[in-house]
């Protein structure tokens, strides 16, 4: 009944937290461009105007894909409260992610098709990264339970598992849709590619891709969380950290191209994780 | 309900369509966008998609050719919206309204909530103009302000 509770208020919850969190973002990077910036609270005005557009539908099937892209969501945030498999958890993103680019694909519009691909190539890159984040805690802590890594006296993941720690951030700026990688489609920038896998979605629809960002912000933030969890507040704080990192990294760098960030993700991402694992395996001798 | 018509007030998404303007209002219009006056603040932002818009700010006045496109733009935006009309040849087809090629005003083709005058258009003038017609909005749904 515990396990109920604890659910349900994490599902309460993190879109409040997520929601927040956007709107700290629109806030700094307003300060970052000099500029005022909206109030703290301005994503949850924007989320309740949506709701209440009318609704305007280009095809039937889209509506299917971004219940299931919220719904895999919200059940990948429930795995990390009820500190579940962690292996399962990745999958499951995987499925989201796939949702929501099967959303994009089911209009006839050239432009979300283009960020549907785009967003394809972005699951392409952060995927095998989170996949062998998974390995690595297998790889120190002999599970792939998160409880194994909150339990009480477990040590740290941070001090073995850094490189894997530094491919997570990468990851992290893909899910947030932050510059340099902000291709499928972006927060700010609004002319190119006109909106990319969101072009179709409107009203109600795409305030419900809002609260999906959300919840998807609060979980990525958990994920960076975990490498800290014994005591929880430090990993915590360096999630925070990593947030307003991303901010600063979205605030100076430009736009690359799709081709440059699967290279650059396989190339730094993927090689610092399987050297990391390889040691835990070859020197310390695996779990 | 009452959390909607207020976020309706506190969250109006541009966008903005040059129809055939000589392009000193659309620099006005982006300079409303700029650190100086940073429309952000009352979290007016600038999109490019009339699905996501809420207000079309049009400047130019209309010719036989763009008039088939702000008819379509103005049917892809999901109501509630509103249609501000920015500068002088948008308002009624100033300098150009008997040009040959020249409808006149937008208001020729689709309905217009605000008319904002000037050429070109001060940025000050188009922030009252978007203010204007939050508060038309606002009247139209019984919210108090």
């Amino acid at each position: 009944m515990n396990q109920w509770w604890i659910a349900i208020i994490a599902i309460i919850v993190a879109p409040i937290i997520g929601g927040f969190l956007a709107g700290i973002d629109r806030k700094i990077t307003a300060r970052l461009q000099g500029r005022y910036g909206p109030p703290i609270v301005q994503p949850f005005y924007d989320f309740f105007k949506l709701l209440g557009k009318s609704r305007i539908a280009t095809s039937r099937m889209q509506f299917v894909w971004i219940y299931g892209y919220l719904v895999f969501m919200i059940t990948c945030v429930v795995f990390l409260v009820l500190k579940l498999d962690l292996l399962l958890l990745i999958f499951l993103l995987g499925f989201a992610g796939i949702s929501f680019v099967l959303g994009g694909f089911s209009s006839k519009s050239p432009y979300s098709h283009f960020g549907a691909n785009r967003e394809l190539m972005q699951i392409l890159s952060y995927e095998p990264v989170l996949l062998l984040m998974a390995l690595g805690v297998y790889a120190q802590n002999g599970s792939f339970m998160i409880s194994e890594i909150v339990k009480p006296g477990a040590a740290p993941l941070l001090p073995s598992l850094w490189p894997i720690f530094i491919a997570v951030l990468l990851v992290l700026t893909i899910k947030l849709r932050k510059s340099p990688f902000d291709l499928s489609t972006s927060h700010h920038g609004h002319q190119e590619l006109v909106k990319g896998i969101m072009t179709e979605f409107s009203g109600p629809y795409y305030a419900l891709i809002t609260l999906t960002e959300w919840y998807e912000i609060v979980l990525v933030l958990g994920l960076v969380a975990l490498f800290w969890a014994n005591p929880l507040w430090v990993g915590i704080i360096i999630a925070l950290a990593a947030f307003v990192l991303e901010l600063i990294i979205d605030n100076i760098a430009a736009r690359m191209t799709v081709g440059w960030m699967v290279k650059f993700t396989w190339a730094v991402g993927l090689v610092l994780c399987v050297l990391n694992i390889a040691y835990l395996y070859l020197i310390k001798g695996g779990a | 309900m009452g959390i909607i018509n207020t976020s309706r007030i506190k969250s109006p998404w541009i966008m903005h369509f040059d129809n055939s303007s000589c392009n000193g209002c659309d620099i006005e219009v982006l300079a409303c966008l700029t650190p100086l006056y940073d429309v952000e603040r009352f979290g007016i932002v600038n999109m490019g998609n009339p699905k996501h818009a809420d207000v079309l700010v049009v400047t130019g006045p209309v010719n036989r050719r763009t008039a088939r496109v702000l008819k379509n733009l103005y049917a892809q935006i999901p109501d509630p919206k509103m249609v501000i009309a920015v500068g002088t040849c948008a308002c009624s087809g100033g300098v150009f309204h008997n040009c040959y090629n020249i409808l006149g005003g937008v208001d020729k083709v689709i309905p217009v909530d605000v008319y904002v005058p000037g050429c070109a258009v001060k940025p000050e003038a188009i922030i009252d103009g978007v203010v204007l017609a939050l508060q038309k909005l606002s009247k139209a749904l019984g919210v108090a302000k």
